[in-house]
């Protein structure tokens, strides 16, 4: 190498200082959530909750059990409408509209933002069925269509290679971790703006836990996700932004390696180490 | 002793092994400063015994280094801290990694003032000026390792505040010394030994400064390491 080419090869030392910035800089928002109220009955289960998720960044919710993290995870696709006793105030704002506004049609909502369960939960049909479910139920039965979304989206949630010699076979017949996989897949199959994720991975073993964090990872560019984890560990490798929740209060949001290396607030700080509060 | 930012987790055990690491922290610092301690004496008495005392002491510094070592990495595989955890192991491992130099520079001492005693026959002069540069720096690594011990940072700035004093000791002595050389040629090779010993404390002073960056981090969770004093002073104040 001769010395001309060593000098233009100069080190962007913004770039090593600003990690922080990295995450932070240019970031648009996809979900705002407002003052959010939310009762179940007589009992409130979310307190006054403010915060923005940046738009194709993964936000995770950490918090102990009963803190309102899945609560408000299924608030922002309206999955606490089938909940007789929810009452809501406040507002989420989707691409600064209000997914609670009346004239929002829930379904046309729930093919925008696509969630995922803790178990599961893969319909007892084949395969290829179960991804090309979300577009027959919209009317496209084109064959070539069909077969390019469903090996697109396998593709997306890391199956293809491992399924497409067995497409017709029945979904109930995977493994726990590919059936999840599957489920993915059938979510991103309508390409949804948001996949909500509650406890992905809590029921899969390690190494099938760390397909799907990799596969959380690998949709970074397209989609804006949210995951509920009880693993923290989970949301320090996955995540971009962390919020720290407990008794339906946000405690304290910010860039996941700020959170877990200096949390601002002491409450956050005795969960993520594990001492009593 | 404050035992409330280690205490409180849930797993008792946790408590007890962080708690471990931070006694053998201690320990670790206490031999240092004996060390240091012993090899100021032998200089200045010219005592070969204390001398080799000293150098026989750094095995138990370093063999402490690498069992302290040992558990952190421990921790840090099974346990998976965070944050002021976190930062506590990986101050820790630095720490320790200061103190095992300190020892190093404190049994550099040792031998120099075994050479220097050999050469002059046990006649050694007392050498005061040398004296007060150790009282400062054993007294920096003291508080350093008092702060570390009690877990605040309150007073660390004026523990690296009297870095300086320490410099201007040492440049006061170097001058010293070259006039010396300069006064008969033959002085050299005694004087030369004056001034690596001069310059072992010099370090020494530096290294407390080090571990004073360190728990700064550590309770701040904030990297303050090459400022100035005015910096360091608005750091810790802000």
């Amino acid at each position: 190498m001769t010395t001309q080419q060593k000098r233009t090869h100069t080190i962007d030392m913004n770039s090593i200082f600003n990690n922080k910035g990295a995450s932070e800089q240019q970031q648009e928002t996809c979900i705002k959530v407002e003052n959010l109220n939310l009762f179940y009955g007589e009992k409130q289960a979310l307190h006054g909750i403010n915060m923005e998720m940046p738009k194709k960044r993964v936000t995770a919710y950490i918090g102990p059990s009963g803190c309102g993290k899945s609560t408000l995870l299924r608030c922002i696709n309206r999955m606490n409408d089938l909940v007789d006793s929810a009452r809501i105030e406040g507002r989420i704002l989707l691409d600064n509209e209000n997914i609670y506004d009346k004239s929002v049609n829930v379904a046309a909502l729930r093919r925008r933002v696509g969630m995922v369960f803790q178990k599961p939960n893969p319909f007892p049909k084949s395969i290829f069925e179960n991804v090309a479910y979300g577009l027959r139920i919209q009317g496209i039965n084109d064959k070539r269509i069909l077969e390019e979304t469903v090996e697109n989206a396998l593709r997306g949630a890391a199956l293809w290679d491992e399924m497409k010699d067995r497409l017709n076979d029945n979904a109930l017949g995977m493994s726990g971790g590919q059936q999840q996989r599957l489920v993915i897949a059938r979510a991103i199959a309508i390409e949804p703006e948001v996949l909500l994720l509650d406890e992905p991975a809590s029921a899969l073993d390690p190494i099938s836990t760390l397909k799907i964090e990799e596969l959380i990872n690998e949709l970074k560019e397209k989609y804006t996700r949210v995951i509920v984890t009880h693993n923290m560990q989970q949301a320090a490798r996955v995540s971009d932004f962390t919020a720290f929740m407990y008794m339906g209060e946000l405690i304290e949001m910010g860039t996941t390696s700020e959170l877990f290396t200096n949390p601002r607030k002491k409450q956050t700080e005795d969960y993520i180490t594990g001492r009593y509060g | 002793m404050d035992n409330s930012k280690i205490g409180h987790h849930i797993s008792g055990q946790f408590n007890k092994e962080l708690e471990d690491i931070r006694n053998k922290v201690l320990t670790m610092g206490g031999l240092v400063e004996q060390q240091i301690e012993l090899a100021v004496q032998a200089f200045t008495t010219g005592d070969i015994e204390m001398a080799e005392l000293v150098i026989k002491q750094d095995n138990q510094v370093d063999a402490l280094e690498m069992a302290i070592d040992l558990e952190c990495t421990q921790i840090l595989a099974l346990r998976q801290p965070a944050a002021f955890d976190l930062r506590l192991l990986l101050t820790v491992i630095k720490i320790i990694n200061e103190l095992e130099i300190v020892g190093d520079l404190a049994e550099r001492i040792a031998k120099m003032s075994i050479q220097l005693s050999e050469a002059t026959e046990g006649k050694v002069d007392q050498y005061y000026e040398l004296q007060h540069m150790a009282t400062l720096v054993k007294e920096m690594l003291h508080d350093a390792l008092d702060a570390f011990a009690r877990m605040t940072i309150d007073d660390i700035t004026t523990i690296t505040g009297m870095d300086e004093r320490v410099d201007r000791e040492y440049a006061s002595i170097i001058r010293q010394l070259i006039t010396q050389m300069m006064e008969d040629p033959r002085n050299i090779t005694r004087t030369l030994n004056v001034l690596w010993t001069t310059r072992a404390m010099e370090r020494i002073g530096d290294h407390a400064c080090y571990i004073c960056e360190h728990l700064i981090y550590m309770i701040k969770g904030e990297a303050v390491r090459h400022l100035s004093q005015e910096e360091l002073e608005k750091r810790v104040k802000g």
